[in-house]
């Protein structure tokens, strides 16, 4: 624990002229304590990173500070003089933006009504929208960050990376002295992310000072002047970026040094196809897809974002219709558009989405746990639940996964954290031990140690024989896990690597199908 | 190129419906689709055309207000306490007619803002509650108005009917204050997404109140309308006309989902639309039992392309991977 520590010394607790303080704030839920004594301090023209895994306390640090939710104890300094937010509005007129994770646009609207909602610049003396300035101030702003969209643009017309480029010119149009990132990056492409960058720098030089929140530790790598590490509500360990490699912040986070990020691998193929794409096609979205999972193997489906992948697993499950082609699980054709056949013959489907398909918010986790399986254990006539066998296992799953909650029959499924959420998602289609799994992006958005979990739980299910299909846009964790990874660009599969072949350069060059004109 | 068709259509359904329903009417019944006669269609539509703005205002927002039927018939009944019974100038009858609406728009605002109850079921008690009440002061008995009022009716400014100049000039006010002023635009922030609405600090309460006081008086506004035209009010006055506004509405291409749909060219010609289908029925002597069955049809119709519209657009809206190429 003490080796955590270090870097904590007197000369972090007051630096002179500290553009933000935290001085010992505290905050729990239900008695339940999420910050501990928090103190830290930004300095004016530095950017922080701030890193800690899912349930570590950030969001609700972030939240303290914006306005959104009141500490129970300490105190905040802005500027060295006390600062108390009542709301987040007070948050704004300090001069805190903060650029939330979920978007917060209206899609009906335009992007320069998007910007101005707030208050609307109207022609003088009538309540009138005054749309020509409007249009212009919105042109400066989204040139600011590079972004060359028209301000006279609906936002649902808009890719979900231009979307949230949006969102930070809406910030950056208030011309806060702080800024609060939280997570930016998660549907920005290559080159918006360097755009984000470039102007996060730009900002630094103006003397701005900016927390910067990210699972892609790589990223707070190359922009944070300073690392602060949150875990279990408490402040690890602060300090200049270059005393914290990537490894250091991550042995920081889980508080013991991982022998790996990834388990070793367990599971090898054989010999039985469980399932056979042939030539599936949809006008648009993919073309000619052929492959093959045998059981046993972990194939992993890489492709950079909108390449088709997500597209392709829908198809396969079910849940899109395609115009040609053919899957078979086994010997049998899988008719079209028909999830619950699919889910019959042993498939299951992860989503990326977890919100907003795979979990009951409401409902409790042994709940959400048992759906899937429901059938299994209902009496052969009658049809009522055996509880109390259901209740054994989904226990007994959620134990397994190492699911944090204090109750699984009593906590609704949306108390978890992130990572735990997606356990909870894999536990309800794992206690229905499928033959074939479909998982789209399994830790988006989770922590190292979720990370971990999760690749356990998938090398395990395929040790005991099921196949699986493995979406992932970390081709890290699939060089680590897959025994075969087939490469997808623009609805075309472009590239097969057996595990032998696995070289990173290689993949990638596929991916970006090498001679093609090159979208980042 | 087929998806960008079917974009189109669907974008522009009530163009596509407008020009459908003068097509099929005018082959059904001839001499019926003569200018005279589209003189007189307006002229009717404008009492239900004045409830549809504020209608779509409530729509806007994803509510819904079925109690303008009511509301209608309240405000007459007020009017004729003020002009018949207390014997006051017309001018005080509007000014009755226009505050029970107001009333009453605002304790729909009140029980939707701030009670909490979910908009079909606060209006639809103040639906029943408020005929109930207007019922109880007239004892059913049909209400007759002096000249003073219906004389208003022939009023011509510049050769167009006064009716027709009222509801020209709320279409015109809605439609600017929608598309021009903070409020209008923060009514569709509303009808988007409420949630991300409060975040940014909008009024989000404020804001859907008053597009229910609005319709009440939009409600109050069209009924007196119709008092100056037909002279008479039963006690039936304004019942169904909320199916009618709701219908005109939707044909316009205001979304039920909230957040999409104008005033102009939206709204007025949904409200043309309804009007052209049910004088179009009567034209043809289709059987009274039987024109209830094609409204609903119609109505039917109307939601359904809405629903239809909804998912269609999401599905259009999502990114198409192979076409990026080029």
């Amino acid at each position: 624990m003490h080796a955590s520590m270090e870097g904590r010394g007197p000369s972090m607790e007051a630096p002179e002229g500290a553009a933000f303080q935290f001085l010992g704030v505290t905050k729990s839920f239900f008695g339940v304590p999420v910050l501990r004594e928090v103190s830290l301090s930004l300095r004016p023209g530095s950017v922080l990173g701030l890193v800690g895994e899912n349930g570590a306390g950030k969001s609700t640090l972030m939240n303290v500070m914006g306005g959104v939710l009141r500490p129970d104890g300490g105190r905040m300094l802005l500027g060295g003089t006390p600062y108390q937010p009542q709301e987040p509005g007070d948050a704004r007129a300090a001069g805190i933006g903060f650029i939330h994770q979920e978007l917060n646009l209206f899609t009906n609207l335009s992007v320069a009504e998007n910007m101005f909602i707030e208050s609307f610049p109207t022609l003088r003396r009538t309540p009138a929208i005054d749309k020509r300035r409007m249009a212009e101030r919105t042109r400066e702003h989204l040139a600011q960050i590079g972004l060359d969209i028209s301000p006279g643009a609906l936002v649902e017309t808009l890719s979900p990376g231009e979307r949230q480029l949006v969102e930070i010119a809406k910030v950056l149009a208030m011309q806060p002295r702080i800024f609060i990132f939280d997570e930016p990056t998660t549907s920005l492409t290559a080159k918006e992310t360097g755009l984000l960058f470039e102007v996060i720098r730009r900002l630094r030089t103006r003397r701005a000072s900016i927390i910067y929140i990210s699972h892609i530790l790589g990223h707070v790598a190359e922009l944070a002047d300073e690392v602060a590490v949150l875990r279990n509500g408490e402040l690890v360990a602060t300090g200049p970026t270059a005393e914290y490699p990537v490894p250091r912040m991550i042995s920081c986070m889980v508080g013991r040094d991982l022998k790996s990020i990834f388990p070793p691998k367990a599971s090898a193929p054989q010999e039985e196809v469980l399932l056979r794409v042939e030539k599936l096609s949809q006008p648009g979205i993919v073309r000619d897809v052929d492959l093959t999972v045998h059981k046993g193997e972990i194939v992993g489906l890489f492709g950079l974002m909108g390449s088709g992948r997500t597209e392709l697993a829908r198809m396969i499950f079910g849940v899109d219709r395609y115009e040609r082609g053919t899957v078979r699980v086994g010997n049998g054709l899988l008719p079209r558009g028909d999830p619950r056949a699919a889910i019959e013959r042993g498939m299951a489907f992860v989503t990326e989405n977890r919100r907003e398909e795979g979990l009951l918010m409401n409902v409790s986790i042994a709940d959400n746990i048992g759906l899937v399986a429901l059938p299994e254990f209902a009496r052969a006539v009658t049809g009522h639940l055996r509880r109390r066998r259901l209740q054994e296992a989904t226990a007994q799953k959620a134990q397994e996964l190492h699911i944090k909650a204090t109750s699984y029959e009593a906590q609704p499924a949306k108390s978890l954290s992130g990572g735990n959420q997606q356990k909870v998602v894999l536990a309800k289609w794992l206690l229905a031990a499928p033959r074939i799994l479909l998982v789209d992006e399994p830790t988006r958005g989770i922590d190292v140690g979720a990370k971990y979990d999760v690749y356990t739980i998938i090398g395990e299910l395929a040790r005991r024989g099921s196949g699986v299909l493995y979406i992932s846009s970390e081709l890290e964790e699939l060089l680590a896990v897959a025994d075969r990874i087939l490469v997808m660009n623009r609805g075309e599969l472009v590239g097969q690597f057996e595990r032998s072949e696995f070289a990173e350069e290689r993949v990638m060059r596929a991916a970006f199908r090498q001679g093609d004109e090159v979208r980042p | 190129m087929g998806s960008r068709a079917s974009r189109g259509i669907l974008r522009n359904t009530t163009f596509v419906l407008f020009v459908l329903v003068f097509v099929v009417f005018g082959m059904l019944a001839r001499n019926f689709l003569t200018l005279g006669n589209l003189q007189v269609i307006l002229s009717n539509s404008s009492y239900i055309g004045i409830i549809t703005v504020g209608m779509t205002f409530v729509l806007l927002v994803g509510g819904i207000d079925l109690s303008v039927g009511s509301i209608m018939y309240l405000s007459a009944v007020a009017t004729s306490l003020v002009v018949n019974d207390l014997e006051l100038s017309p001018w005080l009858g509007v000014v009755a007619c226009l505050g029970v609406g107001l009333a009453f728009g605002a304790l729909n605002a009140f029980a939707v803002t701030r009670l909490g109850i979910v908009p079909f079921i606060a209006t639809l008690v103040t639906m029943i509650a408020g005929r109930g009440l207007g019922l109880l002061v007239t004892q059913s008995v049909q209400l007759d108005f002096p000249d003073s009022i219906t004389l208003l009716a022939t009023v011509r400014l510049g050769g167009v009917q006064l009716n027709i100049l009222i509801y020209a000039l709320v279409v015109a006010a809605a439609a600017l204050f929608l598309a021009y002023t903070s409020w209008g635009r923060r009514l569709y922030a509303v009808g988007n997404d409420p949630e991300a609405a409060r975040k940014a600090g909008l009024k989000v309460p404020r804001l859907i109140g008053s597009t229910y006081v609005l319709s009440g008086v939009c409600a109050a506004l069209g009924g007196f309308v119709s008092i100056a035209q037909i002279g008479r009010v039963p006690a039936g006055f304004g019942r169904n006309n909320e199916f009618d506004a709701i219908a005109a509405a939707v044909l316009g291409g205001v979304s039920l989902f909230g957040g999409v749909g104008t005033v102009f060219p939206g709204a007025l010609l949904g409200t043309v639309m309804i009007r052209v289908i049910q004088a179009g029925l009567v034209a043809r002597n289709i059987d009274i039992y039987i024109q209830p069955i094609i409204m609903g049809a119609i109505i039917f119709f109307a939601v359904l392309l809405d629903a239809l519209r909804n998912l269609q657009l999401k599905k259009l809206g999502r990114r198409n991977i192979m076409k990026m190429e080029t």
